[in-house]
């Protein structure tokens, strides 16, 4: 069901990635690829390896084997100098958010660019528009510990977004939180998207996070959310859902396919 | 298996039943690793002194947690350290006429031994464990994955201030205990043997020469090392949540302190080879 072939230019590509931890083997050969401004679903039960992926992505953990390739590097060659340089080109949103308590969401957004000793004129420019974005921009001076859990993913992906990377890495973003909320995340989501062309790898366990990634589309020219083919327009298919299943990719596909598959496990996922 | 750094927090398995020579066998290589982990994040603590990026408002920071944070209590322990000294050795002086002599005796125990190892053990108990519960707390809210997400390296961000903080404190907080120690033996002096200060004080400076100094300032930068470094290592080590947290956390205070008494011994051997009194 998996389709291990990967595009040259695809910014990201596992090649027979396994990794395991003491005695248990949690990634047993994982093969895929995301192509540019593509959004690819993670999808699985709990310890299923979701996470593991996104961190493999980021080169926050090694793979025992196999091959992580990232904007074209082996992030396996690299020394851990080498990929904190790297992991500036990635943003990464945390399954909590993971902002730095101690300092404001000001600070938090502005982290990586003060890391990076950009003008700071420059950095209240950026981090006022990247938390405009999200729609935070009231709770600049306020502290993570002041902020509801939908509030702090926003922060989150605001401080992802800020230093304009190419690949964004959301680990079940919508977790925990109520639809509203959740809808609103997704939404953010699909902008960053069909605004700013990001390619992006999501995990989640919410599959109608992954079906509102895959039906709808952000419209800039009238600034809302459109179902795809509602105005007779379609940005092409962005979204591919990549099915975990015993440390394996078990399906890849887009939304029809995964719902025709007729296969009982994802049946059984679906429902 | 992966290759996992200090800074990783691989999942929990959950143990199954094993035969005792997997588990001693296990238990020897996970000490051997954890000792391994510790030498490698020690080092690169001072490897990253010699190469930018450096955090100074991080390392000023810490210098007002660790140093002014523990001001206070170096001030009583060492006030009362000075005065239980006196008046456990007061009889004894009177008894053998030599009550004169209670501040050289004060004065080189305070310099030499008790200063630096009670400081120490002060401040390993208020910041080994600030430092693990802080830094654990960041590595199971994923704090410390966002910040090497972001292209920081913890290492330098959060290990090498606090090492060079309190590398930089200890010696002047156990100067203040030394001294503040001074004063309560002379207070006690003064109350329970009728010394005078000029009897107590001139003794009290006169008998530590500058190897006895030495000693007494050069220890307190290994122990200042120890604290920084134990406590770092257990909170970026931490697994299982905040229950892993208190257990680092009380981890980083037994292992400081335990080290600290340790090396102590070890130092005080070289420093008398070295600076012999």
């Amino acid at each position: 069901m998996t389709n291990a072939a990967a595009p040259a230019a695809a910014p990201i590509v596992f090649e027979n990635v396994r990794l395991g931890f003491e005695q248990t083997e949690v990634l047993r050969g994982i093969n895929f690829s995301v192509t540019p401004r593509e959004t690819a679903v993670l999808l699985g039960e709990t310890g299923s390896g979701k996470t593991l992926i996104l961190k493999l992505a980021a080169g926050l953990l090694r793979p025992d084997s196999g091959r992580v390739r990232v904007l074209g590097r082996d992030l396996g060659e690299m020394s851990e100098r080498e990929l904190l340089d790297f992991r500036r080109q990635i943003g990464f949103v945390f399954q909590e958010g993971a902002l730095f308590d101690s300092l404001t969401v000001e600070e938090n957004v502005a982290f990586r660019l003060r890391e990076e000793r950009v003008d700071e004129s420059e950095i209240a420019v950026r981090v006022v528009e990247a938390l405009e974005f999200v729609e935070m921009a009231d709770a600049i001076a306020k502290l993570p510990g002041e902020l509801s859990g939908g509030m702090r993913r926003r922060v989150s992906i605001a401080r992802a977004l800020v230093s304009r990377p190419s690949i964004v890495l959301y680990d079940s973003p919508t977790a925990g939180l109520d639809p509203v909320t959740s809808q609103r995340i997704i939404t953010l989501i699909l902008r960053l998207r069909d605004l700013q062309g990001v390619t992006a790898l999501l995990a989640t366990h919410r599959l109608q996070d992954a079906f509102a990634l895959a039906n709808f589309r952000f419209d800039p020219a009238s600034q809302r959310v459109l179902r795809e083919h509602e105005d007779g327009a379609s940005g092409g298919p962005k979204t591919r859902f990549l099915v975990l299943r015993d440390g394996q990719v078990y399906f890849e596909g887009n939304d029809r396919q995964i719902r025709d598959s007729g296969d009982p496990y994802l049946a059984k996922f679906l429902e | 298996m992966a290759t996992t750094t200090p800074h990783e927090t691989p999942p929990e398995v959950a143990p199954a039943s094993r035969p005792l020579t997997t588990v001693v066998n296990d238990t020897i290589k996970n000490t051997l690793l954890s000792v391994q982990d510790y030498t490698e994040l020690a080092w690169q603590s001072i490897v990253n002194l010699v190469s930018p990026p450096f955090y100074f408002r991080d390392l000023l920071d810490q210098v007002d947690v660790i140093g002014v944070g523990s001001l206070p209590i170096i001030i009583l322990t060492g006030f009362f350290i000075g005065a239980i000294m006196v008046l456990e050795t007061a009889a004894q002086f009177q008894r053998f006429g030599t009550t004169a002599l209670t501040g050289n005796a004060v004065s080189l125990a305070l310099i030499r031994e008790l200063g630096p190892t009670i400081t120490a053990l002060m401040v390993a108990g208020r910041s080994a464990s600030g430092i693990a519960s802080e830094l654990g707390s960041m590595v199971v809210t994923e704090q410390v994955d966002a910040m090497r997400a972001m292209g920081t390296d913890p290492g330098r961000k959060l290990v090498t201030p606090r090492m060079v903080a309190c590398v930089a404190v200890l010696p002047l907080l156990t100067g203040v205990a030394d001294f503040v120690g001074l004063i309560g033996g002379f207070l006690v002096a003064h109350v329970t043997l009728g010394l005078s200060a000029a009897e107590f004080w001139h003794h009290a400076i006169d008998a530590p020469g500058t190897n006895d100094l030495i000693h007494g300032l050069s220890k307190p930068l290994v122990f200042g090392f120890i604290i920084a470094t134990v406590g770092c290592y257990k909170g970026l080590k931490v697994r299982g949540g905040t229950e892993g947290v208190g257990r680092a956390t009380t981890s980083a205070v037994v292992i400081a302190s335990v080290s600290i008494l340790a090396s102590g011994f070890f130092l005080d051997k070289l420093l008398m080879y070295l600076f012999p009194v």
